[in-house]
């Protein structure tokens, strides 16, 4: 059996020499493994001379050694070469330059990166808009890195995106407002200038330019009288209308109870606010903003004190670091951040809340909080055969109920504000159907006779991020958490603003001031000074 | 380089070709051609942050030169006055003009016209013949705004006339008579929907419009909506379906006895 050790000496070489090395650093507890193994090392044959050599070797070639080497003696092989070698291919093509290493470690592909300088919260019209515009407004080319966090990257809840009827219009009674929705009618008109993407085909955004009709009751009228004058210093091609000629450019509209009509005759509409959006997506990905499907759940933040104007203390705080939590799973990305931009809608609040923002005494700065609620709304797609034609614009009544025309099939999509006690349950998006029957029917058959017989095909639900101290949105910067901005709450009429909002909070983030609608009025600060910014025309 | 001057013919060629091809790509979903024909310019722009820039320089210049097109002339507007401007504007894009009790006015075909209206300060434009011409809603400001006795507008094959031009056609309710529309790309029925406003129209052609979805149902109610104009377009049979009775005939086949 010598020949047999030997040989097996030989191939194992390499083995058997750090074996042996090993050996020779603790002999002992060798001797003591192999005299516990209890198996006679066998060896055959009088090659060996001195019991030295024999005993060294009994040491060296242990019962795995022997085994081992009578085991390739006997040609089965452990080694499986192809496999090994296409492993080593893949290995070796990680790490060349343009491959993602990591992938083979643990694949974060879903994980937003450790640090950003604007983080978005939000990923709806306004988070988007505030993207589109910071990438634009930016002095060098890729001098900020954004990143836009949303919970649903399919905007199943997204107010602005499916579930919105879509319309655009001027009839405001506050100038602010107004220029905004001129700002994006002409931002949408050229919306192919402005979201370009080459090779990419051009967004349709399939604008009905059919106007927007408000009716006034006696009472109401002297207000929207101001209302249309504000609006045609602003620019906007608004125009007043008496019963007699409301009868005649719309016969199948009932006059009565309809003092005064203000009807718009350019640049007011609606569109399709998804392909917006998906425009807008587009643009501002290949701008170079990161996106991530994931909820914020924590703010790393530091407080420092300040003395006030009025010499009583105040705590600054500012956002160091935020969580993101993945859908479904327990894990979660803490994000560096400079800059925080709270754009989440109907979940702007919780935001807030998360940020601090209102934990103290009532009454104080500390203690206002941001007043956005989701609120539920309706949308209710009927059929009506012999209802109004196509000039059909965007009619709201004088009791609140609006309704306009959707597509060529005689479609009509409406709905109605409830009044604060019949606020539905936000918890859900499940319609009711009653409130149809009982409360937007009988105003819309009395408005226009036609829609006495009716059916209805389909209904939605949809949040507004209603605020509920003014209606008006909140825009610019929070005064004491001094890295969060805000560009939310426009209950029901953010779609038209968003693109002028994302520019002014844009500006605010760069330069530090509103530079071209002054949107100050609009600031967070009127909470708690309890000034309210009252919009009369809401739908 | 192997072959420096094809190369550069190449780019060159790209230059020229490569901005109609960048504009077509963008203005026209075409998915199953493009595969094939990608262009040098396209190719590079995929591998290249720098002709990827490049690409988009020269499609916002292809924009800026149709906008610098259809800018409104307010110098000569205050020279000469509104008349007169909309129809150097209309000259210069190629069209033709009809002052009132005049000639047709049409550049010839190196785009050079006659400088005499520039003295019919007073009298007003009649009729506009924009067919194919370059206008946008931009332009079409110059038209509406300052041409207030127009009779007749004639906006066949305009490629860039869409929905918001026609919603800018409201100034001109209370003298536009004639108004053509034949085979503009971008023209849909919500477009239509707002020439409501034109209440003196007696002739409108909306024939082969290929953004329309249904012009069978379009043009009926477009009738509605404008009683006493004569709609000229698609047949309101077009796009119904034929009942077994009515199948065409195959003529090739023996008729049965």
């Amino acid at each position: 059996m010598v020949a047999v050790s030997e040989a097996s000496y030989s191939l194992e070489g390499v083995g058997s020499a750090g074996r042996s090395a090993h050996s020779g650093e603790c002999p002992v507890a060798r001797a003591d493994d192999h005299a516990g193994a209890g198996r006679p090392l066998v060896l055959k044959g009088a090659g060996l001379r001195s019991t030295m050599f024999r005993r060294v070797l009994q040491l060296g070639l242990g019962p795995g050694l022997l085994t081992r080497g009578l085991s390739t003696r006997r040609g089965v092989s452990t080694l499986d070469w192809d496999a090994k070698v296409s492993e080593f291919k893949k290995k070796i093509e990680c790490i060349l330059p343009g491959k993602p290493w990591e992938t083979q470690l643990y694949d974060t592909s879903h994980l937003p990166p450790e640090q950003s300088d604007v983080v978005i919260i939000g990923g709806g019209i306004f988070g988007l808009s505030v993207a589109f515009w910071l990438k634009k407004l930016e002095k060098k080319q890729d001098a900020i890195r954004v990143l836009v966090v949303d919970q649903d990257h399919t905007y199943s809840q997204a107010s602005s995106a499916g579930l919105s009827v879509g319309g655009i219009w001027q009839q405001f009674s506050m100038p602010e407002n107004v220029r905004l929705s001129l700002f994006s009618v002409e931002f949408l008109r050229n919306i192919n200038e402005y979201l370009a993407v080459v090779d990419a085909p051009p967004v349709d955004l399939r604008f009905n330019p059919s106007g927007c009709l408000l009716l006034a009751s006696e009472k109401d009228a002297a207000a929207l009288e101001n209302n249309v004058k504000i609006q045609r210093q602003e620019g906007a091609k608004v125009c007043l209308m008496s019963p007699e000629q409301l009868q005649n450019k719309f016969p199948w509209v009932n006059t009565e109870g309809v003092a005064l009509a203000s009807y718009g005759m350019e640049n007011e509409g609606w569109f399709d606010a998804w392909s917006l959006l998906q425009g807008l997506r587009r643009k501002v990905r290949s701008m170079g903003v990161l996106f991530c499907q994931g909820e914020v759940t924590r703010f790393i933040t530091s407080s420092s004190c300040v003395e006030g104007p009025n010499g009583e203390e105040m705590v600054l705080k500012r956002i160091h670091k935020l969580h993101v939590k993945m859908d479904k799973s327990l894990e979660y990305q803490p994000v560096e951040c400079a800059i925080v931009i709270n754009a989440a809608g109907a979940w702007s609040g919780h935001i807030a809340k998360l940020a601090g923002i209102g934990k103290g005494p009532p009454g104080t700065l500390q203690g206002t909080k941001l007043p956005v609620e989701p609120r539920k709304r309706y949308v209710y797609l009927w059929h009506c055969p012999q209802g109004p034609g196509l000039e059909t614009p965007l009619v709201a009544d004088t009791s609140g109920v609006y309704f306009r025309r959707e597509g060529l099939g005689s479609n009509y999509l409406g709905g109605c504000s409830p009044t604060e006690e019949e606020e539905p349950d936000p918890a859900n998006l499940e319609v009711d159907h009653d409130f149809f029957q009982n409360k937007v029917w009988p105003h819309l058959a009395q408005r226009v006779p036609a829609f006495q017989t009716l059916k209805v095909q389909s209904a939605w639900a949809g949040y507004y991020d209603y605020n509920t101290f003014d209606q008006n949105g909140v825009v610019g910067p929070h005064p004491l958490v001094v890295n969060m901005y805000f560009a939310t709450g426009f209950s029901g009429h953010g779609l038209q603003h968003a693109l002028g909002v994302g520019r002014a909070v844009a500006e605010v983030v760069l330069e530090g001031e509103f530079k071209t609608i002054n949107m100050s009025p609009f600031l967070f600060t009127r909470f708690y000074l309890e000034d309210k910014l009252q919009e009369y025309n809401i739908l | 380089m192997a072959a420096p001057w094809a190369f550069l013919r190449l780019g060159i060629r790209e230059w020229n070709g490569g901005t109609r091809s960048i504009h077509g790509m963008s203005e026209s979903v075409a998915p199953g051609g493009n595969q094939k024909r990608r262009t040098l310019l396209q190719y590079l722009g995929d591998h290249f942050y720098d002709i990827q820039a490049l690409r988009e320089f020269l499609l916002l210049r292809q924009m800026l030169k149709l906008n610098r097109k259809n800018r409104s002339f307010i110098g000569i507007n205050e020279k000469y006055g509104p008349y007169v401007t909309g129809a150097l504007f209309i000259l210069k894009l190629g069209g033709a003009v009809k002052f009132q009790d005049k000639e047709w006015i049409r550049p010839n075909e190196r785009g050079r016209f006659s400088a005499d209206f520039l003295a019919f300060r007073e009298v007003p434009v009649e009729a506009v013949d924009a067919s194919g011409c370059a206008i946008n809603y931009l332009g079409l400001d110059n038209l509406s705004v300052a041409l207030k006795e127009l009779q007749s507008l004639s906006l066949q094959r305009c490629p860039n006339v869409d929905d918001w031009c026609l919603s800018r056609l409201y100034p001109l309710a209370g003298s536009l008579q004639e108004l053509l529309l034949a085979g503009c790309p971008r023209v849909s029925e919500r477009g239509l929907a707002c020439l409501h406003h034109l209440q003196n129209l007696r002739r409108l052609d909306i024939s082969d419009l290929p953004a329309v979805s249904h012009p069978g149902l379009t043009h009926i109610l477009v009738e509605e909506m404008l009683p006493h104009c004569e709609v000229l377009g698609a047949d309101w049979a077009q796009g119904l379906k034929l009942g077994p009775e009515q199948q065409p005939q195959d003529t090739s086949s023996p008729v049965s006895a």
